[in-house]
């Protein structure tokens, strides 16, 4: 018996295109039909499939945080799940925040504190802080700072993203 | 990505049916790993076997007064888990100094168990890695290896484990459940990971065609004197230079029973039973604590940007040790150790 499945494939050995995967998304409220081949990241799903191209694309493997989304209420790394392995989750983005015109309060906080340079990493940043307020266990600046910790920003905002989000908590 | 076909399994006995109809599939759960590794080209599985809707999320009383893990309860969810917090709080902060918050929303407790080294030329499919490609020698012996292993090396492979979670399973001596097309069984921590000998492209004693369902934590929690001490080279989301999981039974000021396991340093979470038999019936004081590590430390070897981890493995015993005799656990948001 094989010892380990590590290596099953030889190396550069093709097989035929699978037939695309029919997907069901609930995307920012709106629901969404894909077809989409099993490889097809959430994130390029995102991107690629339906336009919206708030959530970036930073290093592609979990390392930046630039692809954070919420999925059925919980942040992820967009980069590193199947669309088809998401089918009948509720998806939301950065483009899903803003309600009836009004940013959302983490939004406005980003604004107010100039919690960003570039903006790359920023809908990231928005989209795990949201998750993280919902978690509930982030009280003091540490413990934002320890939890914020999967969103590389190379600007190096970090004092105002805490900040910013101090603000969205209500704990200045 | 490379191509490859996807399918759900129904549950763990349809799962098992599928992995063992298919030797080039694997089981995808949380994926951080596994599609990170894909993206990589360094796994290559033609098939993917989607386990992540099995009923497999539910910590549960054992009848023997410890707890029942499914394997699917992601790493956030079971270190904020309130029975873990209480009962098992070593495990809750080791979890906790993994990974970045999302990660861990994501990584399953059986994944956590799986994920490979960080070996930085296991990744690389340019470099000779005798992990990856078995019998195409080991880039790290020779090559950079500041993150490598100091203990249970071998002339096949450097590279550590990269868990935090597991560190502190070792230390609690958690068991495996796993199931097979031979039917279940339990596999104690210690013997669960291998060391590399000259078989590294093996990292687990799990049978090819075998899931993990649960893991299952004795009764004994050390809930009250512990800690779990991580040193890397940033202050969060990085994997350990070493880490200690320490965790005492204390009798007046002397030591009844004391558990010692390593992260970052071998290719299993270490632990030494001389080093740990060494501490019991002791006070729980510095010198008693210098003499484990140094017992634990005896045989580790460096190489040629490595070696500093000895002398700093030493430290990182001693102190989490101190910590953990004083009830005072290193915090994971404030980083000030103290």
């Amino acid at each position: 018996m094989a010892a380990t499945r590590a290596a099953a494939r030889p190396l550069r050995e093709t097989i035929p295109a699978p037939a695309k995967i029919s997907v069901a998304l609930t995307v920012n409220g709106a629901k969404k039909q894909l077809n989409v081949a099993p490889w097809t990241s959430l994130l390029d799903a995102l991107r690629d499939h339906l336009d919206l191209t708030g959530t970036k694309k930073g290093c592609d493997h979990g390392q930046c945080g630039a692809c954070t989304v919420l999925v059925d209420g919980r942040r992820i790394n967009s980069c590193l799940t199947l669309a088809v392995m998401k089918d009948g989750a509720e998806i939301v983005t950065v483009e899903g925040l803003a309600k009836d015109g009004a940013l959302h309060p983490l939004q406005q906080a980003f604004i107010d504190h100039d919690a960003f340079q570039c903006g790359y990493c920023t809908p990231g940043q928005i989209c795990s802080a949201v998750g993280m307020i919902a978690e509930g266990k982030a009280k003091t600046p540490d413990e934002i700072r320890e939890l914020m910790s999967g969103n590389i920003c190379r600007c190096a905002a970090y004092p105002n993203i805490v900040a910013a989000i101090q603000q969205a908590m209500g704990t200045p | 990505m490379i191509n490859f076909q996807y399918a759900r399994a129904s549950d763990v006995s349809d799962a098992v049916r599928q992995i063992a109809a298919d030797p080039a599939a694997k089981f995808i759960a949380g994926g951080t790993n596994l599609i990170d590794l894909m993206k990589e080209d360094v796994e290559r599985p033609a098939r993917l076997i989607d386990i992540s809707r099995l009923p497999l999320r539910t910590v549960e009383e054992t009848e023997g007064g410890g707890l029942r893990i499914g394997a699917l309860v992601p790493n956030s969810d079971l270190a904020w888990n309130p029975k873990i917090e209480q009962r098992y709080p070593l495990l809750s902060s080791a979890i906790l100094a993994g990974a970045s918050a999302q990660l861990r929303n994501m990584a399953s407790t059986g994944g956590n168990l799986l994920q490979r080294t960080r070996c930085y030329y296991f990744y690389d499919t340019a470099t000779p890695c005798n992990k990856r490609e078995p019998g195409s020698g080991c880039s790290a012996i020779a090559g950079v290896n500041r993150m490598h292993a100091i203990l249970g090396t071998s002339d096949a492979c450097i590279a550590v484990h990269p868990s935090d979670m597991c560190v502190a399973l070792a230390a609690l001596e958690a068991k495996v459940h796993v199931a097979g097309p031979s039917g279940e069984r339990a596999i104690a921590f210690a013997d669960f990971h291998r060391l590399p000998g000259d078989t590294p492209q093996r990292d687990s004693n799990l049978n090819p065609n075998e899931i993990i369902t649960a893991i299952e934590l004795p009764a004994k929690g050390f809930a009250a004197n512990y800690s779990y001490l991580k040193i890397r080279d940033r202050l969060s989301y990085a994997f350990a230079l070493v880490s200690v999981a320490a965790a005492l039974d204390l009798e007046g000021g002397s030591i009844k029973e004391a558990r010692l396991a390593l992260g970052g340093v071998a290719h299993k979470p270490w632990r030494d039973p001389e080093a740990e038999a060494a501490l019991c019936g002791q006070p729980a004081n510095e010198a008693a604590f210098e003499r484990a590590a140094g017992l634990l430390l005896r045989e580790a070897k460096g190489f040629a940007h490595n070696s500093f981890k000895i002398d700093l493995a030493r430290r990182v015993i001693v102190r989490a040790l101190t910590q953990a005799a004083n009830g005072t656990p290193q915090s994971q948001s404030n980083k000030k150790i103290r």
